[in-house]
């Protein structure tokens, strides 16, 4: 859905024109609202296994998404469904994999934490903290070796940090010079594990220093400030195949997945509270309204299209059929 | 055909397929510059540089997981560990990056990786240099995994599983590299994976064995043939998937089958080749299925003990007179 968006509008103060500022906000907007169907469809037990939302995380996505190619690449983790919509998936397509339907992305095989689409370069949805951050690494490298000028963006969670994968990846990517953007979102909690409970470091960034890659805060819940980050990182990238880390400073709304649900018993009630003031969205939305680049009914436009959109993901997945049954053997391996 | 070590049909291959397919590249420890813990890789810096035939740091997993990202995207990676005992530190790469990627993603991305180095028994390296690690990789769908017994199968084997679309294990042994053997010259010689070979006919018992328990079952063999038993052997060459057709057509025609394994037994290869032979073939079978296994120990230092970690020849001996005097028939 998002798409290679320029720089420009001067006019509004906001380094951003009317269009892109509405493409910006109905990106969030969709993803908002398609993890809030998502979350209904689990408890009515449409959705199974493990769900873990975005709620709360939009801004980095979609900020990060308005700066890439559509040939450029994203991989993610296993909280990566506004990723895969950010770089443009269909979202009934998206729908029918949570619901393990046929014409699910990945016809159903995958599930919420796999979800892969080939036409977007979009690289999974992985289920192992820390383990594809070295793949993107190496697809980094098969972008030098095939004289491309593409990147790679990695998101990962700070719970990823403490793994030895991490650091390999850092140092490989820096040491042969990847063009790989490693775009931490640190939610602050891995699970019910603080940052002040799982790094020696709790400043992220700073481990770039360690390996000499060029390293960034950024606020994680201005969708502004991610694009702006995001596209420094990329012109590097593209033009020296120097590697980034960015720790997008963000915060889930919601529990770890939807079996921890309140989220409640390692943070205050108060924090989360807290921390929806700084929603990325509503402050997005008010910072338009007060610049002028949107009126009242254009937001409410925005929403409508957006709640449409996603009724239509949903009608679309209950009205796919389950996968048949000979397609527990297919795809285990390609054949010649 | 050409005369040549095992090494050297193994380095023959990589530099066939390395003209052949500008995809293809070499990555691992020492790989380059010191030409290959084991040599297996020598002139291949020279002849290909730098980008193809990449030196790495000492990160198993994170040059697996670069193998792994750059296969998704186009490229035809040859990941070198250096000893198979290290593959356990990317086991997770391998196992749930590389051999489920197809799977996951609906057969969107499929992974034309190549995973290969020494493993098995080995000379006095006691017990973290020296065991068999195939059964870490054979249980796992998505994986395919080869063991090359001669020469000539290290060369066909590894160019087929070069070309193949999906992820291979492919375990060659510090023991045979310096193994002689006839070579084909033809550089589109390749051996399908997935295919048993019938090493030595015989009318009386199955013998399937692999890498160096194949020498040990052949000098078995000839012995046996002097007390008038005819041993046919079978060597699988690749281990998933299994050629369990020759294997039962074999088994079919003697009526009894050893089974020989250097790594430890339980849940080992032969108690897989055990099973499907009792499944498919028990009312052809005269005897019992055997099993000559490496001890259920880890593998010990001193000489004397290590000796009697690995099947020895008069076990298989012992083995092979056991089923072909019980009379079941
Ligand atoms: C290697 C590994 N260990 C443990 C888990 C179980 N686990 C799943 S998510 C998670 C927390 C990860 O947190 P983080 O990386 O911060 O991502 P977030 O959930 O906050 O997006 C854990 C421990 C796992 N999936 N993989
Ligand atoms: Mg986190």
């Amino acid at each position: 859905m998002a798409k290679t968006l320029t720089r420009g509008g001067a006019s509004s103060g906001l380094g951003v024109d009317a269009a892109v500022a509405k493409q910006l906000l109905t990106d969030m907007l969709l993803i908002r609202r398609f993890e809030e169907k998502a979350a209904e469809a689990y408890t009515l037990g449409k959705i199974g296994g493990f769900l873990h939302l975005y709620i709360g995380e939009e801004a980095v996505a979609v900020g990060t998404t308005s700066v890439l190619r559509p040939d450029d690449y994203a991989i993610s983790a296993y909280r990566e469904h506004g990723h895969c919509l950010a770089k443009g998936s269909d979202p009934k397509r998206v729908m029918a994999e949570l619901y393990g339907r046929r014409d699910g992305l990945c016809k159903g095989k995958g599930g919420s934490m796999h979800l892969f689409d080939r036409s977007t370069n979009f690289l999974g949805g992985h289920a192992i903290v820390g383990a594809h951050l070295p793949i993107a690494a190496g697809v980094g490298f098969a972008i030098k070796y095939q004289g491309g000028d593409q990147v790679i963006v990695c998101y990962f969670g700070d719970g990823a940090v403490p793994e030895g994968e991490f650091h390999e990846s850092m140092n490989l990517a820096a040491l042969w010079k990847l063009p790989v953007i490693f775009l931490c979102e640190n939610n602050r909690y891995a699970m019910g594990t603080s940052v002040e409970r799982a790094l020696a470091q709790t400043e992220i960034w700073r481990f770039g220093q360690t390996y000499g890659v060029p390293s960034e805060r950024v606020d994680g819940m201005d969708v502004l400030a991610v694009r702006e980050a995001v596209a420094r990182a990329v012109t590097r990238a593209r033009q020296h195949k120097t590697p980034a880390l960015l720790e997008a400073d963000t915060y889930r709304y919601r529990g770890h997945s939807m079996r921890d649900p309140a989220g409640a018993v390692y943070r205050t009630k108060e924090e989360v509270e807290r921390e929806k003031l700084r929603d990325p969205i509503v402050l997005f939305r008010d910072k338009l309204l007060a610049a002028g680049l949107l009126a009242e009914a254009d937001v409410r436009a925005i929403e409508k299209d957006v709640n449409d959109r996603v009724d239509e993901a949903v009608a679309f997945a209950d009205a796919s059929p389950e996968p048949p049954g000979e397609w527990l053997f297919t795809d285990i391996y390609k054949e010649a | 055909m050409a005369v040549m070590t095992y090494r050297e049909a193994l380095n023959l291959a990589l530099r066939e397929e390395m003209r052949r397919d500008p995809r293809v590249f070499v990555i691992g420890e020492e790989v380059g510059l010191y030409e290959g813990a084991y040599k297996v890789t020598q002139g291949l810096l020279k002849e290909f540089g730098g980008q193809r035939v990449v030196d790495t740091p000492i990160a198993e997993s994170g040059f697996t997981g670069v193998g792994i990202g750059a296969a998704m995207v186009g490229l035809r990676p040859v990941v070198e560990m250096m000893t198979f005992n290290f593959a356990l530190l990317a086991l997770d790469q391998i196992v749930n990056s590389a051999a489920k990627m197809h799977y996951m993603s609906g057969g969107q991305f499929n992974v034309p990786i190549v995973i290969r180095g020494p493993g098995g028994p080995a000379a006095q390296l006691a017990a973290q240099h020296s065991q068999s690690m195939e059964t870490y990789f054979y249980h796992v769908p998505g994986l395919k995994v080869v063991r090359p017994t001669t020469p000539m199968d290290a060369k066909g084997l590894l160019k087929s599983a070069i070309r193949d679309d999906n992820p291979v294990i492919f375990i060659e042994s510090e023991t045979l590299y310096s193994v002689k053997g006839e070579v084909p010259d033809d550089p589109e010689f390749l051996i399908p994976l997935g295919k048993a070979l019938v090493r030595r006919e015989g009318t009386d018992v199955t013998v399937i064995a692999y890498m160096g328990m194949m020498y040990r079952a052949m000098e078995a063999a000839e012995e046996l043939e002097k007390e008038g038993i005819s041993v046919e052997l079978v060597d699988p060459r690749t281990l998933r998937p299994m050629d369990t057709e020759t294997i039962i057509g074999s088994v079919r025609k003697t009526h009894r089958a050893v089974i020989v394994e250097a790594g430890a037994g339980f849940a080992g290869m032969g108690s897989e080749i055990a099973a499907f032979v009792t499944e498919q073939a028990f009312d052809d079978l005269d005897a019992p299925v055997e099993r000559v296994t490496g001890a259920n120990a880890p593998m010990p230092y001193a000489r004397n003990l290590e000796k009697l970690k690995t099947p020895s020849k008069d076990k298989i001996l012992a083995a092979v007179r056991r089923v072909c005097n019980a009379n079941g028939g």
